[in-house]
């Protein structure tokens, strides 16, 4: 079984990365996003109090819903757009194969 | 000028805990941090949240943490200036520095231990027009002073905490009190959400979400701000402008002291003592880099405690030291209290 998924990242300054991202460590899109120094601050670690991780979804891809902290911390940040989550809240699936993103400016 | 051994940038858990092992060797610290709070991270982001990978520590809240070590440093007398930030660094000699604040403190040390987490909390200015031309002339994105508002018309923005606590205490000293929010959902304590409601009902104050400030307007100082509200917009006059979204972390200017930076973090060299490329100079826990760092509280601990063996070589070049363990010496704070285990006692049995 493919323990991978292929990520395709485009940073704040509009470079793409094209990322390999491992299935089995429970990763979330900010910490894959961090693992490959992408410029993601994840201030706080992951916790959806910061919106540091804020990405825009622009593959059409059927995400996971959000949960009541994503909302209301999407609901304080600032360039928040109808396709914007938060990298943390988004778990390393099989399903995000493929996936395209955003980072949002900070 | 406050003197001390030791100036620590930074009262997160890492800058409490470094007084503690200084205390222990008999050297004395001060503590600057812009929060008005000791805490750091923990105080400012997530004092509700638990942490479990603290050492005995099964689950405590990041408060409780906070709490806990301010307890702990409590007889090692530990002085602070909260509220301010660092600016300027002077090394007039080997082992003097002189730090001053963008308040003017200054602090004379020995050493400098720089343990500012991600670096210093800065308020997150919402994207309106024109704002940087009214801050201080009634927008204000910190209330440090509370009676200003006193029979002011304020306006505050925000859905946190922060916002609840802030229009719940100044509901009945401002003149009038609207509070603006993205959605009709607060995030902030129940309790805190219940009050708001009430002050609400009873007219007391005004409530309108879910909504933004769009614009705001003035001449020489803020007069009104333009409320949206789905898709209507509604002028209110204003006094004062107080958008409260949290705070946001930056280096500041300690990236102009000359220190050896990485990825937005301080280099320092961890097979030794944590010291910076400018000797009496630490930096400890998140706001340092070395090869396998790893930003944890339990590791800033350890750092903490290496660099202040580290700083008393460098205050005492002549004193000899030797690691002494507490459960047999005890704890003798500055203050003059004394924490020690209790003797064993002999006696027969008949």
């Amino acid at each position: 079984m493919n323990k991978d998924i292929k990520l395709n990242i485009i940073d704040r300054k509009g470079k793409t990365h094209i990322i390999q991202a491992p299935l089995d460590m429970n990763l979330n899109l900010m910490e894959v996003c961090k693992m490959n120094n992408i410029g993601v601050e994840g201030t706080c670690g992951g916790m959806a109090m910061c919106s540091s991780c804020q990405c825009y979804i622009i593959s059409d891809h059927k995400l996971p819903d959000k949960n009541e902290d994503e909302i209301a911390m999407l609901s304080e940040s600032f360039y928040v757009k109808k396709n914007s989550r938060l990298g943390c809240q988004l778990f390393i699936t099989s399903e995000l194969e493929g996936l395209e993103i955003k980072i949002a400016p900070n | 000028m406050i003197k001390t051994d030791i100036l620590i940038i930074g009262a997160g858990p890492t800058g409490l805990f470094t007084v503690f092992e200084a205390g222990l060797l008999k050297l004395k610290c001060h503590l600057i941090d812009s929060l008005p709070v000791p805490g750091g991270q923990c105080s400012e982001i997530y004092p509700k949240k638990p942490i479990y990978d603290i050492p005995s520590q099964p689950e405590i809240l990041a408060g409780d943490l906070v709490d806990k070590l301010l307890e702990q440093i409590r007889p090692f007398n530990p002085t602070y200036t909260l509220g301010e930030k660092v600016l300027k660094m002077d090394k007039i000699s080997e082992n003097q520095f002189i730090t001053t604040t963008n308040k003017g403190t200054k602090v004379k040390s020995s050493i400098i231990a720089i343990a500012g987490g991600l670096g210093c909390f800065e308020p997150r200015k919402p994207l309106i027009d024109n704002i940087e031309n009214y801050e201080g002339k009634g927008i204000d994105y910190i209330i440090k002073d509370p009676e200003k508002y006193n029979d002011k018309k304020v306006v505050i923005a925000g859905g946190g905490d922060s916002a609840l606590d802030w229009t719940i205490f100044l509901s009945d000293k401002a003149r009038s009190l609207t509070l603006v929010h993205r959605r009709n959902e607060f995030r902030g304590a129940f309790d805190s959400v219940e009050k708001v409601q009430t002050l609400k009902n009873k007219g007391v104050i005004d409530v309108i979400t879910p909504a933004e400030i769009n614009s705001i307007k003035g001449d020489n100082k803020l007069k009104e701000v333009l409320i949206q509200k789905e898709g209507v917009f509604k002028n209110v006059e204003t006094d004062y402008f107080i958008p409260l979204f949290g705070l946001t972390p930056k280096l500041g200017p300690l990236s102009d002291w000359g220190l050896e930076i990485e990825n937005n973090s301080i280099k320092v060299n961890n097979s030794l003592d944590y010291q910076t490329n400018i000797p009496g100079v630490y930096a400890i826990g998140d706001i340092n880099t070395y090869p396998g760092k790893l930003k944890l509280i339990l590791c800033g601990f350890h750092e903490a405690t290496l660099m202040c063996q580290s700083a008393f070589k460098r205050i005492h070049p002549n004193k000899k030291n030797v690691l002494k363990y507490t459960t047999v010496t005890g704890i003798h704070g500055f203050d003059g209290s004394k924490k020690e285990s209790p003797k064993s006692t002999i006696k027969a049995i008949k």
